[in-house]
């Protein structure tokens, strides 16, 4: 493993770190790094060898995933919801739309994210709108998504509609599709954000939209909401890991600015108020990473980890909420220039706790699970 | 054509160098080590070669601790098709290294031995010389361009004051300098595949030779700290300052 975090490191340092700041500040799409991205192979980290990919295991992407947070967590949305529309087509695509997605999916050719959300629901899917209507050998689409990460550059993506709105319970009645760009399938406009600049965000319109029927995902209705779900223990893994490479970075920069930095003749270091400062930080960083190796173990042994994934989702994202806002502090007056990257970390974090399950859907799935786990 | 390619394992040239308390060398402890710089564009002008269909085969050779094989697995993820390492944990200087690579040349029977021109470690910058002089074979250093064409090799140097094109023999020695090619990236598949090539591991006596150093180390110490600039606030000062304070002109 320590070859590829290798690879990833001289990735970051040959290719992106002297370019985020002009892409952030731009809020410009990292076209030739993601060229970069594609020669090195990580349109596939997760995708089975039979398929081209490198099937690496939870755990090793989730330390590719910080590694490239630290950097420019930007960087990590491009490929993940690719991933993870690659990983439900992996688990439960028909062999023909695992062979003929797949391959294009891990050499990057094809790339994309997963459009769940709409402009009147995100936490609650069942409450979706968008429908597809069987005709003869098709379905036809019409409904909006939004928020889509890769909406403007990615060319396919694992959509979820409702195929039946009369079923009750209402899951039974939802189904995904693998949707490529055509006639009907437009895209609204790019969504102006806070932080995570360069990626798209967009809004993907679908009107009348054909696609045929053997671009089910499973080629039978019904799943489309197991689907989606059976993604976000991934999903949640890789925000997690996100946050613990926005955490370290926040970190990073506090440590070496509090040696830099001196008032009344010492660097800040030396003063308690800021070492009391690091050592939180640092620690609520390692903590997070523990976490988020534990749920990666737990994913790739098989074993159930929604909590523990949760777990990790939200402690993570909150450690790198509360270590941007410390990092700021550190940096005193330059913490709130746009010189330095400390105020790009406290704009990039609060994405981490609303995305792939907002932090208070996880604390209510972890007290599910306890009480489902320890029944009186 | 065959080509052989030495890889040194060095401390990666993002770390900052810190020598060792005792003053006997440069920390290597928990330091991040990787491939010379040099030598990966060695690796990459080889892999060209080959890809343009001029090199059948390439070989990774590296001198050193048994992490050095950590070395040939970077060259084997860029393209190279096996890896030699010859195993020791002395310290071995420029003419060991020669003699040995040698011996391989003389069991491998590479047309072209492709070098860096220093290790950014000891920048020595001499291996690659001796290693000619030890054949008796031509040699092209400080290479900025190469071009193998009608059974020779031609060699754009980079020499003081331009540029100076040699036109070798092979079989020969090149060795490169910054400008001859951007290496590229291992990629992650390459990666994985690289850990399937094969490394064939030996020891220097296996080449008849005796790397003990004749180079001893007396002290390495820090470099003196660089005083803080000064601000002036006219050229008139300036001159003033150069005239009596640094007193260069
Ligand atoms: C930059 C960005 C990128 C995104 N990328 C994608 C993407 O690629 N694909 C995609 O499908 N979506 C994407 N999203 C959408 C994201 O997944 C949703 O924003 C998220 O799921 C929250 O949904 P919502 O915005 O509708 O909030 P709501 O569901 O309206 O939630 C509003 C608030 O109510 C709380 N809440 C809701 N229900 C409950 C409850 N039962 N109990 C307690 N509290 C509750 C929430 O925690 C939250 O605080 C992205 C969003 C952003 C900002
Ligand atoms: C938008 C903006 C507008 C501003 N406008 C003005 C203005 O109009 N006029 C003006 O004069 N200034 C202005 N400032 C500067 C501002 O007042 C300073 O940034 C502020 O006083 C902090 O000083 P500093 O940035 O040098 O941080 P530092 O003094 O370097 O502090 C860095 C960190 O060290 C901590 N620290 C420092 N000393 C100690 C200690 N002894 N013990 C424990 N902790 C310590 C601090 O709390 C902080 O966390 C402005 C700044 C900004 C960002």
């Amino acid at each position: 493993m320590s070859d590829i975090l290798d690879a990833i490191e001289q990735f970051l340092a040959r290719d992106v770190v002297m370019h985020v700041h002009g892409l952030e500040k731009a809020d410009a799409y990292p076209a030739e790094i993601v060229e970069r991205m594609k020669a090195l192979g990580l349109f596939g980290a997760t995708i089975a060898p039979e398929y081209g990919g490198l099937g690496l295991p939870c755990g090793q992407y989730a330390q590719i995933v910080e590694r490239i947070a630290r950097v420019w967590m930007s960087l990590t949305g491009i490929f993940n919801s690719h991933l993870i529309m690659a990983a439900i087509v992996g688990r439960h695509g028909t062999d023909a739309q695992k062979h003929e997605f797949l391959p294009r999916f891990a050499v990057g050719e094809l790339r994309g994210g997963l459009a769940l959300t709409e402009p009147d629901c995100g936490t609650d899917l069942q409450a979706i709108r968008m429908t597809a209507k069987r005709d003869s050998d098709d379905y036809v689409i019409n409904g909006t998504k939004t928020w889509i990460s890769n909406g403007i550059y990615g060319q396919c993506f694992a959509l979820l509609v409702k195929t039946d709105l009369s079923a009750q319970p209402r899951h039974q009645g939802m189904s995904m599709f693998l949707a490529e760009k055509g006639p009907g399938f437009t895209v609204g406009r790019k969504l102006e954000k806070l932080g995570y600049k360069g990626i798209d965000s967009a809004e993907l319109i679908f009107d009348d939209y054909r696609i045929p029927a053997d671009r089910l995902i499973g080629g039978v209705e019904g799943f489309g909401l197991k689907h989606a779900l059976s993604g976000l223990e991934l999903g949640r893994i890789n925000v997690a890991a996100r946050g613990v490479g926005v955490a370290q970075a926040a970190l990073d920069e506090s440590v070496k600015y509090a040696q830099l930095r001196k008032t009344f003749g010492k660097p800040i270091a030396q003063h308690q108020a800021i070492q009391l400062k690091l050592a939180d930080m640092a620690t609520r960083t390692e903590a997070a990473r523990l976490l988020v190796g534990r749920a990666a173990d737990f994913y790739d042994r098989g074993i159930r980890c929604d909590m523990e994934a949760g777990m990790a989702k939200l402690f993570a994202t909150e450690a790198a909420m509360e270590n941007s806002a410390e990092a700021l502090r550190v940096h005193g007056g330059y913490g709130y220039s746009t010189d330095f990257p400390v105020e790009r970390f406290y704009r990039d974090a609060p994405l981490l706790v609303i995305g792939e399950g907002t932090n208070e859907m996880q604390r209510i799935i972890i007290a599910r699970q306890l009480i489902e786990r320890s029944p009186v | 054509m065959k080509i052989l390619v030495p890889v040194k394992r060095v401390v990666d040239y993002n770390v900052k160098v810190r020598v060792k308390a005792d003053g006997t060398g440069v920390e290597t402890a928990g330091v991040k080590m990787s491939m010379n710089p040099f030598d990966e564009i060695a690796i990459e002008e080889a892999v060209r070669l080959k890809e343009k269909g001029v090199a059948t085969e390439i070989v990774a050779i590296s001198i050193g601790v048994a992490a050095c094989s950590e070395t040939i697995r970077t060259a084997l993820a860029m393209g190279a098709d096996r890896g030699v390492l010859v195993e020791t944990d002395m310290a071995v200087e420029p003419i060991a290294v020669a003699k040995m690579l040698k011996a391989l040349v003389e069991k491998e029977q590479p047309q072209l031995v492709i070098l860096g021109k220093q290790a950014i470690d000891d920048d020595m910058s001499a291996t690659g010389q001796m290693l000619a002089a030890l054949l008796g074979w031509p040699q092209g250093t400080f290479a900025s361009k190469v071009a193998v064409e009608n059974g020779g090799i031609t060699v754009t140097r980079e020499v003081d004051g331009g540029l100076e094109t040699v036109a070798l023999t092979l079989p020969a020695v090149v060795t490169t300098d910054l400008r001859l090619n951007e290496p590229r990236y291992a990629s992650l598949p390459n990666i994985r595949k690289a850990r399937k090539k094969p490394i064939e591991t030996m020891k220097p006596a296996d080449l008849g030779v005796d790397p003990t150093p004749r180079l001893t180390v007396l002290r390495v110490t820090e470099p003196p700290k660089r005083r803080a600039g000064q601000k002036v606030g006219s050229v008139a000062e300036l001159v003033m300052k150069l005239r009596t304070e640094a007193k260069v002109i």
